[in-house]
């Protein structure tokens, strides 16, 4: 049997990846793309909890994140496609106006 | 030793998963290209989907594909190939960019060893991975008993989502002439 921080571990390394690539990537789905590895990662963590506790609430508790989490790419994607219409480009570095 | 042979099948399971897991992730962060991105994303989230798999959660793990792959990664590729700049050109701002993100990272990283290093021993010996699955009956039941005011929640976040997604792209075509004028008597289209 696995120890759980093997888990743990991969859950962390994901997010690192994720969280890099929010700071680095300059297209704006990419970053997006990103912070859905982040979300994955997390998911991780609660999914592995609850195997080891016998505990069903941490897939529950994904379940809430999934949701969420799809709510939220659909308004950010709408954002980011109102901002292309403006401004016909998707580099964040470009964005850097509040006007829009 | 023996105790090594035991986990063996295990111990495999979970390298293959997490390599693949792992290598699709450094695969999204390092192509140029959004589509590949998106693709390397989508094995990503599926090898994630086999290790809850693994780790004695069918629902959520098939959930995972339905709504992350097959729907949420359906949008990205459908918004890369909308907007048509799936590559960008040309170099960051900021000189120091790439380094910093790099520095952040490696902190990031050895943030999470050390944290989960020093409770290494914390952590409860169980017998390891979960032998009953979490059914969906089980999950169901304990979702309208117990979790009943976090999933009306929920249903009015996405009713939310689905609100603001539509009421962004909808005051477009009233502004501006995005839409095909179309003759309301034939129902043809106008020169």
């Amino acid at each position: 049997m696995i120890p759980i921080t093997y888990y743990l571990i991969l859950a962390g390394i994901l997010f690192t990846i994720g969280a890099l690539g929010v700071i680095a990537r300059r297209n704006a789905i990419v970053v997006f793309m990103s912070l859905e590895l982040m979300f994955n990662a997390a998911n991780l963590v609660f999914i592995a909890f609850a195997a080891y506790h016998k505990v069903l609430f941490g897939q529950i508790f994904v379940f809430f994140i999934m949701a969420v989490a799809a709510a939220e790419v659909a308004v950010g994607l709408a954002i980011i496609v109102m901002i292309f219409r403006t401004k016909k480009s998707i580099n964040v570095d470009e964005m850097d106006a509040l006007k829009g | 030793m023996p105790l090594f042979l035991q986990n063996l099948p295990d111990l495999l399971i979970f390298g293959t998963l997490a390599v693949l897991a792992v290598a699709s992730a450094l695969g999204m962060l390092f192509s140029r290209h959004a589509v590949y991105a998106a693709l390397f994303l989508v094995l990503n989230f599926i090898s994630i989907a086999i290790l809850f798999l693994v780790l004695g959660a069918p629902f959520v793990a098939l959930a995972q594909i339905t709504v992350y792959a097959g729907a949420i990664m359906v949008l990205f590729l459908f918004v890369i190939m909308l907007l048509g700049s799936e590559s960008l050109p040309g170099k960051s701002k900021l000189r120091f960019h790439r380094s910093v993100a790099v520095l952040f990272g490696l902190a990031l990283l050895v943030e999470v060893g050390v944290l989960v290093i020093t409770i290494w021993g914390d952590f409860p010996k169980t017998t390891g991975l979960s032998t009953v699955y979490a059914d969906p009956t089980s999950l169901g039941l304990a979702l309208f008993n117990q979790y009943t005011l976090p999933f009306e929640i929920t249903s009015l976040i996405l009713l939310v989502g689905i609100i603001g997604a539509i009421s962004l792209i909808l005051r477009e075509h009233q502004t501006g002439q995005t839409s095909i004028p179309i003759n309301e008597a034939t129902g043809e289209k106008k020169e």
